[in-house]
């Protein structure tokens, strides 16, 4: 492995970091629920990219096998919450003509 | 040759880090939660690709290669899908839109979910 490459596996694990972080804020401030649903997906996707950096810098070929895994369960798990909240604003939405 | 081409991973590494700091900054700055979909679910999809096509160029052999673009095929085909499902979901809940959007084309329609989560 060159250097060069080695210097830009570092600055892409650092400008990712920070990316992660960015994220984390987002998650935590909201301020609605789907601001959270958003950030949330992001933050898969960016655990997908920072595996697949690891995967390169390692010289690990499994890691990429665990990248598309983490995509897969990302995935299912933003439609999961997105349904959720879709859901919870149908019942809501009911609610007054019920009552 | 082979310094070309780990010049090129390199590149691409960081060009690919770069966009996903892009869509980790639209997902902090942008003013509400639609706008903030659009920034994360382009900007994410191709910063993610771009590192999984160095992922792909960096391991000699077919496999990784295979697996490499098999893993950008499904993110480009699951991040539109569940883009639209959080739309659909941020525009259900009936989050604030930014003050300046200019118009509301779904408002009173047939497709409107507050009419139609509400029947």
């Amino acid at each position: 492995m060159t250097v060069f490459l080695e210097t830009c596996l570092a600055v892409s694990v650092g400008l990712v970091a920070i990316a992660l972080v960015l994220t984390a804020i987002r998650v935590l401030r909201g301020p609605t629920e789907g601001d959270r649903i958003v950030a949330i997906d992001l933050f898969g996707v960016l655990a997908v990219a920072m595996i697949a950096i690891f995967a390169i810098w390692l010289g690990e070929q499994v890691f990429l096998d665990a990248a598309i895994a983490l995509a897969l369960v990302a995935f299912f798990g933003t439609i999961a919450y997105a349904r959720f909240v879709e859901h919870k604003a149908a019942l809501k939405a009911k609610e007054p003509s019920d009552g | 040759m082979a310094d070309l081409i780990q010049a090129l991973i390199g590149i691409l590494a960081v060009g690919g880090a770069v966009f996903c700091l892009i869509a980790a900054i639209g997902v902090v700055r942008l003013p509400d939660a639609l706008t903030r979909m659009h920034a994360s679910s382009k900007a994410g999809t191709l910063g993610c690709g771009l590192i999984l096509l160095s992922v792909a160029l960096f391991f000699p052999g077919i496999d990784v290669v295979a697996r490499a673009a098999a893993a950008i095929l499904f993110l480009l085909l699951t991040t539109p899908v569940s883009a639209h499902m959080i739309g659909r979901a941020i525009y259900a809940t009936g989050a604030p839109l930014w003050k300046g959007t200019g118009v509301d084309e779904l408002k009173g329609t047939q497709d409107d979910p507050a009419r139609r989560l509400g029947q």
